[in-house]
């Protein structure tokens, strides 16, 4: 593992707020999985904090990881301003990622933990699967639904009502009858309060994705942690190290 | 290649860099990052009697030229750190200085008993912890608190002890007198400056701790003011840190006193900022035609 140079490959606006990097990164693109998140440090001195992003695709073939991310203060703006042949430094893969598993699935994704669930669909159908389906849950404006239908049947809610189930994505999935053995889930906490309590409902297996303020990402300064059911082998206490034993965890491994 | 061997109380360092405590957990994670042998040491995480769990999330924020923490100090405990930390620093040719915490001097104490039939080279006593309710910096604030655990250290240790100090003091000069009179036997300073950070968005603290250790290089000039005053005030030596990035800033710490360095906020911008530091005091050391680090530690007077 190291803190790799690399060269911007292309960067699209996809909306106001949101943006899809792709990066050069042969090494990290060979190692990545589906879940697994990378750090991207700025090239401004005084931003010391490297940015932890969900990879949302992974080009084995080309050597290319790609993010897509939401502009939410000075240092995804600077990202944001990237151009293709930007040298930049990123670290990763980073995190577990999800245990795919050969059963029916739902791929939940809220919010800005919609991105990941691409690469997620995408690696779910490279082992075979023709049955599980996509619900995701935007606010207003719905995203990136093109290259989601492309891999799965989608589905999909909006706060608003202006596309798909009006409501959030359990809503979604309630309306359409959508059944699975296993859940994956990237979003927002209340969503994946939501999810966990459905999942247990019904029984079903649940993988969630969690987001928290990062420092090192790779396990050393303990600012990234989730309450833990059980007590933490590393940590000697009910914490688990989001960058390290996570991001993604059995719903019922932890305390939302 | 000039010679970097410093000595902090009887313990030869091949290097004065090592990491501040805190950033680099017990070197585990860092150690696919960097090579540990290179360095003049590993400092561990905050080390206490029995396991703490820190404070809620969010636990850290990004300030300009800097960054907010207020982990808490969780940790294993020392039964976990003594059978899992330790041996896996033993691997490495470098000094293991422990840091150690406490809610209680008999927690602090009960601790280096700990420490003392262990393989380690030197204690560094955390009386300095802004984000703890107690223990930590209601140590670091008092002269006679502060005298006082140095004292109940000292009487049951058997490493040289550190002890690390606060500057959110009035006179950090006081406070480092008070600990080398009680028997210390070198200070690391500074720890970090107690600040805040709103959440404009969300309209709350940016941490919840609500407060939170400000580090980085936002706090380097205060750091070297520090660092000088004691260093002139106190004949013990002196281990210096707080926002260095490069081996410029590492030299501005030596040249005011400092017989050695700690990289703490650097190491989550660059990992390998300890080795750019180490082979950067090498070149101007040599590009000065001197001879030994220990030649420029506080000739600034």
């Amino acid at each position: 593992m190291e803190r790799l140079k690399v060269k911007v490959y292309k960067q699209d606006k996809i909306n106001d707020e949101l943006y899809s990097l792709c990066f050069d990164a042969p090494t990290v693109a060979k190692e990545a999985k589906a879940g697994q998140f990378i750090s991207v440090y700025s090239n401004d001195k005084s931003r010391m904090l490297p940015r932890p992003f969900g990879i949302c695709e992974i080009d084995k073939e080309n050597g290319r990881i790609r993010i897509v991310y939401r502009i939410v203060g000075e240092g995804t703006k600077e990202f944001s301003n990237f151009k293709s042949g930007d040298e930049v430094y990123i670290m990763g893969p980073l995190g577990n990622g999800f245990d795919l598993k050969d059963k029916k699935a739902i791929l939940i994704g809220g919010g800005t933990g919609i991105p990941i669930m691409l690469e997620t669909a995408k690696a779910l159908k490279a082992l075979g699967d023709k049955e599980s389906v996509l619900a995701l849950g935007f606010r207003d404006e719905s995203f990136m639904t093109e290259e989601f239908e492309k891999i799965m049947p989608l589905y999909i809610s909006t706060e608003s009502g202006k596309a798909g189930t009006k409501g959030n994505v359990l809503d979604a999935i309630k309306e359409n009858k959508l059944d699975a053995q296993i859940i994956y889930a990237c979003g927002p906490i209340p969503m994946l309060k939501a999810i966990k309590e459905y999942a247990n409902e019904k029984g079903m297996e649940a993988q969630i994705s969690l987001e928290e303020k990062m420092a090192c990402g790779i396990g050393a300064c303990l600012a990234c942690v989730c309450k833990s059911k059980e007590k933490d082998a590393h940590s000697n206490v009910n914490n688990k190290r989001i960058c390290k034993e996570g991001p993604v965890f059995d719903c019922n491994e932890i305390e939302l | 290649m000039a010679d970097l061997r410093v000595n902090i109380a009887g313990v030869e360092l091949k290097n004065p860099v090592m990491p501040a405590s805190g950033t680099f957990g017990a070197g585990e994670e860092f150690s696919e990052l960097i090579d540990l042998n290179k360095l003049g040491a590993v400092v561990t995480k905050g080390v206490a009697n029995v396991p703490w769990e820190g404070n809620p999330t969010p636990r850290v924020a990004e300030s300009k030229s800097g960054m907010l923490n207020a982990i808490g100090l969780q940790n294993p405990g020392i039964d976990l750190f003594v059978k899992r930390d330790i041996p896996f620093l033993k691997k490495y040719d470098t000094k293991i200085i422990v840091n150690v915490c406490g809610r209680t001097k008999e927690d602090y104490v009960e601790v280096v008993e700990r420490l003392a039939s262990e393989n380690v080279d030197m204690l560094e006593i955390n009386i300095s912890c802004p984000n703890v309710k107690s223990g930590g910096i209601a140590f670091g604030q008092d002269p006679k608190a502060a005298a006082e655990i140095t004292k109940a250290v000292k009487a049951k240790a058997k490493q040289p002890v550190i002890m690390k100090l606060s500057p959110n003091v009035t006179d950090i000069t006081l406070m480092a007198k008070a600990v080398e009179d009680a028997g210390a036997d070198a200070v690391s300073l500074i720890n970090t400056l107690t600040g805040m950070k709103i959440d404009i968005n969300r309209q709350t603290f940016a941490v919840a701790n609500k407060t939170a250790g400000l580090s980085g290089p936002a706090i380097k000039p205060v750091a070297v003011r520090m660092v000088y005053q004691v260093a002139n005030a106190v004949k013990i030596p002196v281990i210096g840190m707080g926002g260095i990035t490069c081996a410029d800033d590492a030299l501005e710490f030596i040249l005011a006193g400092a017989s050695a360095v700690m990289v703490g906020t650097a190491n989550f911008n660059n990992p390998l900022t300890m080795e750019e530091v180490i082979e950067g005091i090498n070149t101007y050391l040599d590009a000065k035609n001197i001879a030994s680090v220990k030649d420029i530690i506080g000739i600034v007077k």
